[in-house]
């Protein structure tokens, strides 16, 4: 058949070239992929290029001084100027110490023990303590390597200690949640993130836009029935389709990969419906919002990127700009990440998480509000 | 049970723009109770904006009115629940069972029973043995009839079909007229808008459409006779030559072959016979007085409205 249509390689050129001249036609008609065919790239690049690092620096520390003493000033001081810690706050008591640890406010605690200069002076190599939140062994990693051999010069300048070959006191390291620094524990609570994300706006980003190109929404519109009723009537179902997979993916981390789910498995569900939940909202105002389905699927695209890039999932979430970290908290997964990490590797609960839970459910209730406003009632 | 008003489409000098282009200018008309109301003019003339505007699917730029008693601008809400609308395009899910598209339509407009209402639907469309299949694979014919079926599921007062015939053949039209006038015969108000000459004058009454005005409007008798058109058929001799020849001259407003026969039209008789007179002497050309179709009205009607609005 094809051999019969092929007479010529000439008139096969003039042909291509016809199909060639009619796809280009198209797309400049389309504006908004156009758009994107520029500024996708050029967003992106700048975007990631400067918020992006993977030696995080001035990471969250807290600090319980257990005495006021030069000698530990000097190694707090001595702490900062290693540029990876940032104290930002003083605790008061070892429950404090566990507390901050747990909810994630910060990544580093440090403990300055009693009798701290005393028992320097002697010669008695007290220890400091160094826990780390290594639910992320990526950003705790590079501080903990840095922190053995700096603060061994720390006193060096100090006047009137006795010069002890050795070091004059130990830093007593220990990473929190994941002691061994294995991977798995913070890659797959965080894959279930980034697939639930990837699923579930999909799936909403083309069903308002499908009704559209199909002409069904001429039809669905005459009837009696509301954009709210619609959004949900649409929604709800993938959140079930939704909440299967996340049990699939946490499954297959705890049976296959060893995860650990200290935390409590009901509270993991209810926070990941409502992250299901602010997905799917999102990728339906992006339905709402596109012509067609093609650009709900670049939309899509635009949004998912600096999801993975930008929520802690790749690149350590505190190494990146304050700027960034400001984008960041506008991403359903920075907040999910934040609550799945801390509920399997950290056994944290709601009262540790109920800022990243708000957070979540602020989200979706902006997506769902401009989505009902944007959603047209007419063809007008 | 029919609360409806006497009068269910009562709108008033109807304007709408596309990007500053007028679709319907000033468009004003009035539908009774139990009317099958011929929606009728050329593609593009404003016939499915009009019917839009009428269930709420689009907004006047200018002109009020009432469609069931509701004002078309703010009481939408309650014209969507008693107005069946069947779109031009198929507008039902392709990936639904017949049975499932009628009971989601069922159910939107919370019909009591509708698992039952949807069963007994397919069984008044003749459709038993179809249920499940799907409506995407229905030939035309079913898919039109399943269509008119789903908007009349939830008893609306007012249906509104846009072009319902298009592209179906001659024994389903019938059909499908066979059950519009069953179901005006009940009460239902219904505004049909068609391309088809025979359609319109199944109609109780019509309205002509052309360029977003509304040309005129009546009985199919009362537009012809208000059309004031003196029409000749003439039969025999060399008719395509006749036709153009006569085309051109002053006096013929239209010259249209019907088959054999030609129809020559024109709006002032003295002219009309001035112009034919030569062409009467021809002896292998057979003259008659006759009655006017609806079709040289609507042609007559449209040559005049280009000269107006265009």
């Amino acid at each position: 058949m094809s051999a019969a249509l092929s007479f010529t390689s000439s008139e096969s050129f003039r042909r291509t070239r016809a199909m060639l001249i009619k796809e280009f036609i198209q797309l400049r008609r389309d504006r908004v992929s156009f758009a994107m065919i520029i500024m996708v790239p050029l967003v992106q690049l700048l975007l990631f290029g400067y918020a992006i690092n993977t030696t995080p620096r001035d990471l969250p520390t807290a600090v319980l001084l257990q005495e006021n003493s030069d000698i530990g000033r000097s190694v707090l001081k001595a702490l900062e100027n290693t540029k990876y810690f940032k104290v930002t706050r003083q605790l008061h008591d070892e429950a404090e110490f566990d507390r901050v640890l747990a909810a994630g406010e910060v990544l580093f605690a440090i403990e300055i023990p009693r009798n701290f200069e005393r028992d320097v002076r002697r010669g008695d190599r007290p220890a400091i303590l160094v826990a780390a939140d290594a639910t992320d062994p990526v950003a705790a990693g590079s501080a903990m390597a840095a922190l053995g051999q700096i603060v061994q010069t720390a006193l060096l300048h100090d006047r009137g200690l006795p010069d002890v070959g050795t070091s004059l006191f130990e830093v007593r390291s220990h990473a929190r949640y994941n002691p061994a620094g294995a991977t798995q524990l913070n890659i797959v609570p965080g894959l279930v993130g980034t697939i639930l994300t990837m699923t579930m706006l999909i799936f909403t980003a083309l069903s308002v836009t499908r009704e559209i190109e199909r002409g069904t929404m001429e039809s669905l519109l005459s009837m009696p029935i509301t954009p709210i009723e619609i959004m949900i009537g649409k929604i709800v179902p993938y959140v079930i389709v939704g909440f299967v997979q996340a049990a699939i993916i946490i499954g297959i981390g705890i049976g296959l990969f060893g995860v650990p789910v200290f935390g409590s498995l009901t509270l993991l569900a209810a926070l990941s419906t409502l992250f299901i939940a602010t997905n799917l909202s999102v990728g339906y105002t992006f339905s709402t919002v596109a012509q067609n389905q093609l650009q709900a699927m670049q939309m899509s695209m635009m949004f998912f990127l600096p999801n993975i890039l930008l929520s802690g999932f790749m690149f350590p979430f505190a190494g990146m700009p304050v700027w960034a970290q400001w984008i960041g908290e506008f991403l359903p997964l920075t907040h999910y990440l934040r609550i799945v990490r801390a509920i399997m590797l950290k056994g944290s609960t709601l009262a540790d998480l109920h800022y990243d839970a708000l957070a979540l459910t602020g989200l979706m209730l902006l997506a769902m509000m401009i989505a009902v406003t944007r959603f047209r009632r007419t063809l007008d | 049970m029919n609360t409806s008003p006497e009068i269910v489409i009562d709108v008033h000098g109807l304007t709408k723009k596309f990007d500053g282009r007028a679709v319907v200018r000033d468009l004003s008309m009035q539908v009774k109770r139990g009317t099958i109301y011929g929606f009728l003019g050329p593609n593009g003339s404003g016939k499915t904006t009009t019917i839009r505007m009428l269930c709420g699917l689009l907004t006047p730029d200018e002109g009020t009115g009432t469609c069931l008693g509701y004002d078309i601008r703010t009481e939408t809400d309650k014209i969507k629940r008693q107005v069946g609308y069947m779109t031009q395009r198929f507008s039902l899910y392709q990936d639904l069972s017949v049975r499932e598209n009628l009971e989601f339509v069922a159910r939107l407009y919370a019909v009591p029973d509708a698992v039952g209402a949807a069963r007994d639907m397919i069984a008044r469309l003749g459709l038993q043995g179809r249920e499940e299949q799907l409506a995407g694979s229905l030939s035309g014919g079913w898919k039109q009839r399943l269509a008119l079926g789903a908007c009349t599921l939830p008893n609306p007062q007012l249906l509104l079909l846009d072009e319902p015939t298009a592209g179906v053949d001659p024994k389903a039209r019938r059909e499908f007229w066979n059950e519009i006038h069953a179901l005006a015969a009940n009460g239902l108000t219904v505004l049909v808008s068609t391309h088809y000459m025979d359609e319109a004058e199944r109609c109780h009454e019509i309205a002509y459409i052309a360029y977003g005005v509304l040309l005129t409007h009546g009985t199919v008798e009362e537009v012809v006779a208000e059309a004031k058109l003196l029409t000749y058929t003439v039969t025999g001799g060399d008719l395509p030559r006749v036709s153009a020849e006569l085309i051109n001259k002053p006096g013929i407003d239209s010259v249209a072959p019907f088959g054999t026969s030609l129809h020559v039209s024109g709006r002032d008789a003295a002219k009309l016979e001035a112009a034919i007179a030569p062409y009467r002497e021809d002896k292998n050309l057979h003259w008659t007085h006759s009655q006017p179709s609806l079709e040289d009205v609507f042609i007559d009607l449209m040559g005049r409205a280009k000269d107006n609005f265009q």
